[in-house]
């Protein structure tokens, strides 16, 4: 069965929520009308990037009203978007919520925080401590995640583990030294890093990277669908607004799970047996028991 | 010389150069560009990309000699005027630039033509400034990553601008970048100089070449190798520890002056907001 995806690589107004609302239900319904049963936006869509103290300026609630009127402009269409989240106890983090028919089914806060070199994230907004997937009918379940969050291989490798059967990554990725081979390199890593989850996690992934610029810095786009075996089904051009679309078929997830059975042959208890000596070692406590010698 | 500085690929680089001074001007509400013409490679780079970014009807190229000025940099100033089709202006700085001069003194000749020249950039600067509140426009900066990084260029002078599109290109990459934007060859031929006196040239005054220069600061800058390492690399030793004491001792010609914190929230420090938001565009 054939699941269809718009990905809406565009570029959100710095700090102006209301004209973004109204640019994402334009971008939403163009998606609807192309017949895609999900829209992906990109990260922090609702709000731009370079926030710093605009931060609380922009914030809203997960169950804002304002996101689930977006969501109703498609009706039975998914939505995966980028915004500042406020918590009850006022954290403020950048989320990515899933939408469906006005109600929230999904949230996800970005986990990690670059906060180096160039970023400057973790001044401005909170960590999430979950990773999680979403049921979302017909496709199974979807795993969220924030562009950082890919560039540490645990985030959507747990996602698969659970039962993801497609990875949605909401993305605002600068360009670094555009047109140089070090500028080349910085693309072409998000690409072997998709290239890698999709095949050693056998799962879908779906890319969304916003384009324009904010101050001194130029957002690449290059949005990416990738099929459950790696391979490339839809690819945005760089730099320009694009509604990228392309289908995943849930045969293809099917079959590549029953040629490539990684994730059922995953040996968790393992893996979590020696995160737990890894954990122990850094802090400095004592290693767990040593089961090898029983 | 080895650790070759990497090829840029023009086209990338200009799509976006002339993104970012699109979204400046629409960032700020203003829709004109003015800048200081010499004759150079610079400035004539940045007056192409202007007008690719914004038209040639809305820059303003303003051509600002002195009296020792080469005849021969307004003429190639002019090349690039007639090439883009863009609007100019001639305002010549000598009649501001003597009555200063006649006012500051010494007995260190060296000392003197540095304060001369940067006299004449802040002369020009001036102009730029009122020129940009008389056309409505901003003022677009001509200074390279090489300059900025040694520090050669005069603070509020030539380093004063509303955006700095070539910033971030070393002198040597401008070239490729000038020659896939149409800048005249002639332009493109002659040795870099900022004329400020007769014969100067770029090379001459900072005692090695651009290629060579940026080699090192690429090295040392963009990828944040040591002295030691550069220089068992095959850089010359001293030069590079020549670079490495410039790019330390102009640090604060590329940050704005620090404030003394005495209160809860202080501007530049954790008063912080893009310069681009809400309320900051001219006219909302």
């Amino acid at each position: 069965m054939e699941f269809r995806i718009g990905l809406a690589q565009y570029a959100p107004r710095l700090g102006e929520v209301d004209a973004n609302l109204e640019l994402a239900a334009g971008w939403l319904r163009r998606g609807a009308t192309e017949g895609a049963q999900l829209v992906a936006f990109p990260e922090l869509a609702l709000t731009g990037y370079l926030l710093s103290d605009l931060v609380p300026e922009v914030a809203m609630r997960a169950d804002d009203p304002r996101l689930a009127t977006l969501s109703r402009e498609a009706p039975g269409v998914v939505v995966a978007i980028g915004f500042v989240e406020e918590t009850d106890a006022h954290r403020f983090c950048n989320s990515a919520a899933l939408l469906r028919d006005g109600e929230l089914i999904g949230l996800h806060r970005k986990v990690y925080l670059p906060t180096y070199g160039m970023f400057d994230e973790g001044r401005f907004t909170r960590a999430g401590d979950r990773i999680r997937t979403h049921p979302v009918e017909p496709l199974g379940s979807i795993g969220l995640s924030v562009c950082e969050d890919f560039w540490h291989a645990s985030l959507p490798m747990l996602q698969a583990l659970d039962g993801a059967s497609l990875l949605v990554n909401l993305a605002a990725g600068p360009a670094r030294a555009p047109g140089s081979s070090a500028g080349l390199a910085a693309i072409a890593g998000w690409h072997k890093m998709q290239d890698t989850y999709a095949l050693l996690g056998t799962v879908a992934i779906a890319f969304c990277n916003r384009v324009g610029n904010e101050e001194g810095l130029t957002f690449w786009g290059g949005s990416r669908l990738l099929g459950a075996d790696g391979s490339t089904i839809a690819q945005g051009l760089l730099y320009e607004e694009a509604l990228v679309v392309g289908s995943i078929d849930s045969d293809d997830l099917r079959m590549q799970r029953y040629g490539l059975p990684l994730l059922s042959d995953e040996r968790l208890e393992l893996v979590r047996r020696e995160l737990d000596r890894i954990i122990a070692e850094r802090a400095g406590l004592p290693s767990p028991p040593d089961q090898d010698d029983t | 010389m080895t650790a070759a500085l990497p090829e840029i690929d023009a086209p990338s680089a200009l799509e976006v150069i002339i993104a970012f001074i699109r979204s400046q001007a629409e960032q700020t509400g203003f829709r004109r560009l003015v800048v200081g013409l010499s004759g150079g490679v610079d400035s004539a780079t940045v007056a192409f990309l202007a007008a690719r970014a914004i038209g040639a009807d809305n820059l303003l190229a303003v051509r600002m000699p002195y009296r020792s000025s080469s005849p021969d940099s307004e003429a190639d100033a002019m090349r690039v005027v007639t090439a883009l089709g863009c609007r100019t202006e001639r305002v010549d700085i000598t009649p501001m630039v003597e009555p200063m001069l006649a006012l500051i003194g010494g007995d260190d000749e060296a000392a003197l033509r540095v304060r001369r020249g940067n006299v004449m950039a802040r002369e020009r600067m001036i102009v730029l400034y009122d020129r940009s509140a008389a056309f409505d426009a901003l003022v677009v900066g001509t200074s390279n990553k090489t300059e900025a990084l040694l520090g050669y260029g005069t603070l509020h002078g030539d380093m004063a601008s509303a955006l700095t599109p070539i910033g971030d290109l070393y002198k040597s990459q401008l070239r490729a970048v000038a020659g896939a934007l149409g800048v005249p060859a002639e332009i493109l031929a002659k040795p870099p100089s900022a004329d400020l006196w007769p014969d100067q040239t770029d090379e001459a005054e900072l005692g090695a070449s651009y290629d060579d220069l940026d080699r090192i600061l690429f090295a040392l800058v963009d990828r944040r190798w040591s002295v030691e390492r550069c220089v068992a690399a095959g850089m010359d030793a001293k030069l590079v520890a020549w670079v490495a004491e410039r790019v330390a001792r102009n640090e604060f010609k590329r940050q704005i002056p620090p404030v003394a914190k005495v209160s809860l929230r202080t501007p530049g420090v954790d008063h912080l907001y893009p310069r681009r938001r809400p309320g900051s565009r001219r006219g909302s």
